[in-house]
């Protein structure tokens, strides 16, 4: 079983409809209890600060915590260990405890919390609270911080991190009074999980944590300028279903809100009644499944031909959850020209940020698409719609002539692209792949098939490299009973490698590919393009015919993983098979491949969506317009 | 670029100034002026904010400010349905022979001598942007020392409260 609620569309569609619809109300709505968990009552009581903050955490309903102990969080890590309920696994660097804690909420729907000490701890958690700002991760960081006298005095391990995070968190708090943190702690996690989710920062200074106070549950929490709109203006609901019924070439542009809305079931409803194509953006692969007839890839810079053409000649975006993020857009004055634009994003600020919107639509996917569909079915009945099929001919001759593919590298190594795939296929659409960052990545979104939301994992926004062991972790504690892949590289691997201890050590049995080209693939390839093959600075010697160091396979070992290697394509599906036979520890397997395979097609940095190339400078050969 | 006043209504927590600031500095929003101070609510201050951005951008601003969870509430002032004030405190040469020709200057613009020294005075004036720059140029030539201004102050005309509607849905 997986923790949290349920949330794959089988599931989701097994369970009893919601209740209809209540009338509709202009007022945002609010949540009737904005503290999280089972609401329990609690009389008030004598604790310390530091148990408070235990016990806030488990009356939140908090099962999982990852994190590192040091001098400042030193209180709260006494009580933590008499807990029952708080699961802390410990990390082997703060980062790992941060990129865990996103790789369990995005697996589980639930926030992830992690806690580290002040100083360096709190500091090297910064990549990670950034990635889940980046990527609407919900997570609550918890540092401790020097005594409140001594704030300011650049004390030992000091940091203000709170000062240091502003700009990547959705929110923080600084507590220097015990009496707060139920208070302060519930709020976080109401603020990190509604509306656009992120992460929250509570830094507690260390004699807030050996204070005496009261606990009582659950707090009061009320933040008068927090107020998420949830429900669609009923207005621009019926227009957006106007523009809909009217339109020769619409396509959904969906993008991760959708898999963080937990409205993948209500967009399949919406868009089968469409009957539009489909893309999904890197965020958002497996929201619509691969196999549906109706999708048409990923867009963006390294997406398929017919999802962007599908953009590009669009007189429509039904745009759910999507940013318009310059790798999905290329050059932006340039993007889906002719297309008329509808918005829906739970975060007003998105709207008409990069393209403007014509029916901009605030409020929950979750909420609008179910309204989306009822207003459409309400249009389609009165209106004679146009016909579509002519886009889908064009669309479809365009998925059919330009499948994504690879070709076999010319040094007789395995392709990167073909063990990806295999391990995606002989996994199976059940499993979770979270990959780090760059060419792997790309690949694995590319050739692994995505048949439910919550089962790729990546670092979009940011582009951390490093993010997949520690979120891979992270998956597994949320979901034990699944398949957790980490599809990594030789460069990020060795950037976050040394969680493979805490994998070890807490019986977390995750499978990492090391996708190893001996390269900075992504830099490497761009070396290969634009700057005629001069190759600064990327090359790793892990890779075949080199020093290989480190050794993946010895490292796998010293860690009490099992090491394997596969260098061979007669060897590929043995070693996958192998790998996915052992599931008492973590399996690396160091996918020894080529490093001249490049990720197709792409669309060069600059210019237009137009201009995307399915090989080396080649272009799809376009039909004439009709 | 056109010049826009908001009224930022806040929650008046430690670090609500640095987070509004520093909101515009990454965002690359230029400020013109900006003035904090409590307001009638205990509880919430009241941020007055200048700055130079037209159509899509000062809504990215408005936003992007409303995305703090410790804004409240923000309005935009335009010059005809508000008063808008800046203040100034200006040091000038000014000695027995010019003494009076400066007083008299700053008369005229309904300024108040606030200090004098032997070969100095301090002038304090109110009004909006125009009219201090106006009473500026009048002084140069008698050789200004040293200058101090507030943020524009701004508020709505009329009966209304701006924090009224925000506390009602808190």
């Amino acid at each position: 079983m997986s923790k949290g609620s349920p949330i794959s569309p089988a599931l989701l569609a097994a369970r009893p409809a919601p209740p209809a619809a209540p009338a509709r109300e202009t007022v945002p709505v609010v949540q009737a209890s904005a503290v999280r968990g089972p609401n329990a009552v609690v009389a008030p009581t004598r604790m310390l600060g530091s148990a408070a903050i235990v016990r806030s955490l488990e009356e939140l309903g908090v099962d999982d915590v990852f994190g590192l102990p040091g001098g400042a969080i030193l209180p709260t890590y006494d009580p933590l260990m008499a807990s029952t309920k708080l699961r802390h696994v410990l990390v082997r660097h703060e980062q790992g405890a941060g990129h865990a804690a996103q790789g369990y909420a995005m697996v589980t729907g639930r926030p992830g919390v992690c806690i580290v000490t002040s100083g360096p701890g709190a500091t090297n958690l910064v990549t990670a609270i950034a990635d889940a700002h980046m990527d609407s991760v919900p997570m609550v960081a918890i540092t401790g911080q020097v005594s409140s006298a001594f704030i300011g005095s650049d004390a030992f391990q000091e940091a203000d991190i709170v000062g240091i995070t502003m700009p990547i968190t959705k929110h923080s708090y600084l507590v220097t009074d015990a009496q707060d943190i139920p208070r302060v702690l519930a709020e976080a996690f109401h603020i990190a999980t509604t509306g656009r989710p992120g992460p929250v920062l509570v830094d507690i200074a260390k004699d807030a944590q050996q204070a005496s106070m009261t606990f009582s549950w659950p707090p009061r929490v009320d933040i008068p300028g927090y107020r998420p709109v949830l429900r669609g203006h009923a207005k621009q609901v019926r227009e957006a279903a106007r523009l809909i019924s009217g339109s020769q070439r619409p396509v959904f542009y969906v993008g991760g809100g959708v898999v963080k809305g937990h409205a993948s079931v209500e967009l399949k409803e919406l868009a089968e009644l469409v009957g539009a194509p489909v893309v999904t953006t890197l965020m958002a692969r497996g929201v619509f499944p691969d196999s549906h007839e109706q999708h048409v890839g990923m867009p963006g810079m390294h997406g398929s031909v017919s999802a962007v053409t599908a953009l590009q000649q669009a007189d429509l975006l039904i745009t759910l959850g999507a940013r318009f993020d310059d790798r999905v857009t290329g050059v932006l004055s340039s993007f889906a020209p002719n297309a008329r634009v509808i918005h829906a994003d739970i975060d007003p600020a998105e709207i008409s940020k990069n393209r403007a919107a014509d029916v901009p639509i605030v409020g929950s996917v979750k909420e609008i698409i179910p309204e989306l569909t009822a207003a459409v079915r309400e249009s389609f009945a009165t209106q004679e719609r146009p016909d579509i099929s002519a886009w889908w001919k064009t669309i479809n001759h365009l998925r059919d002539t330009y499948p994504v593919g690879f070709s076999q590298p010319e040094d007789g190594l395995s392709a990167p692209q073909q063990v990806i795939k295999r391990i995606g296929e002989l996994t199976g659409p059940e499993g979770v792949f979270v990959s780090g960052v760059g060419q792997h990545q790309m690949w694995a979104a590319q050739f692994i098939q995505y048949e439910r939301p919550h089962a790729w994992l990546n670092s979009g926004g940011l582009g951390t490299m490093g993010y997949s062991v520690p979120a891979a972790m992270g998956a597994k504690v949320g979901n034990p009973d699944r398949v957790v892949w980490a599809i990594d590289g030789d460069g990020c691997f060795q950037m976050t490698n040394q969680e493979l201890a805490t994998c070890v050590i807490n019986n977390i049995p995750i499978k990492v590919a090391v996708i190893n080209n001996s390269s900075l693939g992504m830099v490497r390839q761009w070396q290969t393009l634009f700057y005629e093959g001069r190759y600064s600075n990327t090359d790793l010697n892990t890779g075949h015919d080199t020093v290989r160091v480190p050794d993946f396979v010895k490292l796998a070992d010293a860690y009490g993983c099992v090491g394997l290697r596969c260098e061979r394509d007669e060897d590929i599906d043995a070693t996958i098979e192998q790998a996915l036979a052992i599931n008492d520890r973590p399996v690396v397997i160091d996918f020894v491949v080529s490093r001249d395979s490049m990720v197709w097609p792409m669309v060069p940095s600059g210019v237009s969506n137009d201009l995307i190339q399915i090989a080396r400078n080649m272009t799809p050969t376009w039909e004439q317009e009709d | 670029m056109a010049r826009h006043t908001l009224s930022v209504l806040v929650e008046d927590v430690p670090g609500v100034l640095t987070r509004v600031a520093s909101l515009f500095a990454r965002r690359a929003f230029n400020i013109n002026s900006l003035a904090v101070g409590p307001t009638e609510v205990a509880g919430m201050s009241r941020i007055t904010v200048v700055v130079e951005a037209e159509g899509d951008l000062l809504e990215q601003v408005t936003k992007q400010l409303n995305k703090l969870i410790n804004v409240i509430k923000i309005v935009e002032l335009t010059t005809e349905l508000s008063v808008q004030r800046d203040h100034i405190l200006i040091k000038v040469r000014a000695d027995a022979a010019t003494r009076l020709q400066v007083t008299q200057a700053a008369d005229l613009f309904r300024a108040s001598v606030v200090d004098v020294a032997t070969d100095s005075l301090i002038i304090e004036a109110t009004g909006t942007p125009e009219k201090l720059s106006a009473l500026l140029s009048v002084l140069e030539p008698f050789g200004i020392r040293e200058i101090v201004q507030s943020g524009t102050l701004a508020i709505g005309r009329g009966a209304k409260s701006m924090s009224d509607r925000a506390l009602r849905s808190a």
